[in-house]
């Protein structure tokens, strides 16, 4: 009797703590949705993990061999198909540039398409001193502005190092394509949200290499891994003077360039 | 999809030099022009209603509550040109709910609440208390319906209350002033902090956005004072304007003195960027950097202005001077906020050649909602304006 008396009583008066407690636990629930669709989006992740592909164990990067690149454009293409990028020549993952040093000093550089059907080769009127190609592609920095700008956190970094973009989340405000000071992202008109290159992350996840890598026919492109020691992109780090772009802006960029000129930028 | 593309096959021709093929869509157009502008209005019309409070500037007293309703109708406006240009507005709400604490455009949705909320509504609730409160005793019908829902059916007019209720109009204001610099130098710093981006890169870039958005909004101010009392059949007051025009006038020296600085301090630099930005300035950006942002919208009104003060000149000329002047500096700073963000998408981030930027006429992105979206604000103010007369003689003793 007398503790249910006391029952009671108690739960007639909600002390202050206690309603403080309550409403809190109450506000949390608010939450649960949210844990409710990250499992249904986890489709992916499921399936990355059911094959044993742990982004833990790897880091990955990308070399590319100045010297070694002919313009030829089949990394352009390749990509282009493999990502169902649009085909219209505003949207690019990866591009190839072309620069020609002329002898008056005078630097042309040019991409019609991104290089997508090669260039051609109409004469000038100077003569051209040097001339090389230069893939271009996203750097998956290290330290990335776009990850940094994301308002809603849509682009992030993979713990293999690559940068991704959830294009379920992206609310399409091009903060990103902004930040980004190598042009590597655009908006995809279809969908209105930001794309760019993901190293191919369904191939990589799955022992392949990415698209424009397979369809290089000189080996320009060189991808791997970079923290271990057997891996072809290590040898050609080790066995090249490498720079990347822009450094000065510490966005470390993990696509290492072999014989760059100093005419890129 | 084909009207984007269909867009952006003219704009090939355009091109001068290098860009990344990416770069040929221009991405924050229009509408994100009119965005810091808009903040700009709200920041500058908040502080000159601080100023006459804080300052306790008499002179200026007629215009502090145009000043606070004007501000709420362009805040109430500003996200509307963000959520317009979004790829996809109705995940916008994303924004309050996953934030990403390491994004200055993620603190968008707070700074803009805290704005709304802790700052305005309760500056402006507080102020018209007490006549919300003998106003609808007085009146009858929905208007009286409509005070008290506003008064949210206070009903103390106690010496006590009325008391605190300009200690705490005092409190808000004090919070107000940073907050409203805040609004707008956070602004700046959404296009400041952008590395990638030597246009935008400054840090000197909040600081400029800050005054000159004090800059437009006092002269906002001081156009619909001068628009609005004729219409009501009243006189305009020479010393208020006088005043208004002395603070213009001075904030206008100011953003004068730090835009010279960042100006000079580039050139000065030097940098990479400074050959593209130099061909930018004196080809594309000519006609609305130097000709309307800096003579029309700048040394002509402080020249203006200042003939005005050297010399004793009769009322008449005075108003028509310092409506010229307010007039073009809303051209100038209009075209200041033009300049930052198309201008900084107009060179390519190669450094090595130019793109151009075709405004479209119909679409979410249009000349025609920017139109509607500037014309809006006008609009609320004018129902405030019923609702909240904020006139002199509307006050209760």
């Amino acid at each position: 009797m007398n503790i249910l008396k006391l029952l009671e009583n108690d739960s007639k008066s909600v002390g202050r703590r206690e309603f403080v407690e309550k409403s809190f636990l109450s506000f949390l629930s608010l939450l649960i949705p949210k844990f409710l669709l990250a499992e249904e989006k986890s489709d992916n992740i499921k399936w990355i993990l059911s094959n044993e592909y742990s982004p833990n164990d790897h880091y990955w990067a990308m070399g590319i061999d100045i010297s070694k690149c002919i313009g030829c454009g089949r990394c352009v293409e390749a990509c282009k198909k493999e990502n169902s990028v649009p085909d219209e020549p505003f949207f690019f993952r990866t591009w190839v540039e072309r620069y020609r040093i002329l002898e008056n000093g005078e630097t042309l550089i040019d991409s019609p398409n991104g290089a997508m059907n090669s260039f051609n080769d109409e004469p000038l009127e100077e003569n051209i001193i040097r001339s090389f190609f230069v893939p271009k592609i996203c750097n998956q920095c290290d330290n990335p502005p776009c990850v940094q700008v994301c308002p809603v956190g849509a682009t992030f970094q993979t713990p293999d190092g690559v940068v991704l973009v959830d294009s379920e989340y992206c609310i399409g405000c091009r903060y990103c394509i902004q930040a980004c000071p190598y042009g590597a992202r655009f908006l995809n008109p279809e969908t209105r949200t930001a794309e760019k290159c993901t190293f191919c992350y369904h191939r990589i996840s799955r022992g392949k290499v990415p698209a424009c890598v397979e369809a290089c026919p000189t080996q320009a492109r060189i991808f791997g891994e970079i923290k271990k020691k057997a891996s072809p992109l290590v040898r050609f780090l080790r066995l090249n003077k490498i720079s990347v772009l822009k450094p000065y802006l510490n966005t470390e960029p993990k696509v290492f360039y072999a014989n760059l000129d100093m005419e890129v930028k | 999809m084909k009207e984007i593309v269909e867009h952006l096959y003219p704009l090939l021709k355009e091109i001068s030099g290098y860009i990344y093929p990416n770069e040929i869509e221009l991405h924050w157009g229009l509408l994100v022009v009119i965005y810091p502008y808009l903040t700009g209005l709200v920041a500058g019309a908040f502080i000159l209603a601080s100023l006459v409070k804080v300052f306790n500037v008499k002179e200026v007293q007629s215009t502090y509550r145009i000043s606070l309703l004007t501000a709420l109708a362009f805040l109430l406006v500003a996200p509307l040109p963000l959520l317009a240009h979004l790829g996809h507005a109705e995940k916008s709400f994303e924004i309050f709910l996953t934030p990403n604490t390491s994004s200055a455009m993620a603190m968008f949705g707070f700074v803009y609440a805290w704005y709304l909320m802790a700052v305005l509504l309760l500056e402006i609730w507080f102020d018209y208390r007490k006549d919300l409160i003998l106003w609808a005793k007085e009146e009858t019908g929905i208007k009286k319906w409509v005070h008290k829902i506003i008064s949210l059916f206070s009903g103390d007019i106690s010496e006590h209350a009325i008391k605190f209720d300009k200690k705490a109009v005092k409190a808000v204001t004090i919070i107000g002033i940073p907050s409203a610099f805040l609004l707008h130098g956070y602004v700046g710093f959404i296009f400041g902090s952008v590395k990638a981006n030597p246009w935008w890169s400054s840090v000197l870039m909040p600081i400029v956005f800050l005054f000159s958005a004090i800059v437009s909004g006092i002269a906002l101010v001081l156009l619909i004072y001068m628009i609005v009392m004729p219409i009501r059949s009243k006189t305009i007051d020479m010393k208020c304007l006088d005043k208004m025009a002395s603070f213009l006038f001075y904030t206008m020296i100011v953003d004068f003195s730090l835009e010279t600085l960042d100006f000079i301090h580039r050139i000065y630099e030097s940098e990479e960027s400074i050959n593209i930005l130099s061909t930018l300035v004196s080809g594309k950006l000519f006609g609305s950097l130097v000709v309307v942002q800096l003579l029309i919208g700048m040394l002509i009104p402080l020249g203006s202005i200042a003939a005005i003060k050297l010399f004793k000149t009769p009322d008449e000329l005075r108003r028509l001077v310092y409506f010229v002047s307010a007039l073009l500096v809303q051209v100038g700073i209009f075209s200041t906020r033009w300049n930052v963000v198309i201008g900084g998408q107009l060179f390519s981030k190669s450094f090595s050649g130019l793109t151009a930027y075709k405004m479209t006429f119909f679409g979410l992105e249009g000349l025609l909602v920017s139109i509607a979206i500037l014309i809006l604000p006008l609009i609320i103010l004018y129902i405030l304006f019923k609702i909240l007369p904020p006139w002199e003689e509307a006050r209760t003793a």
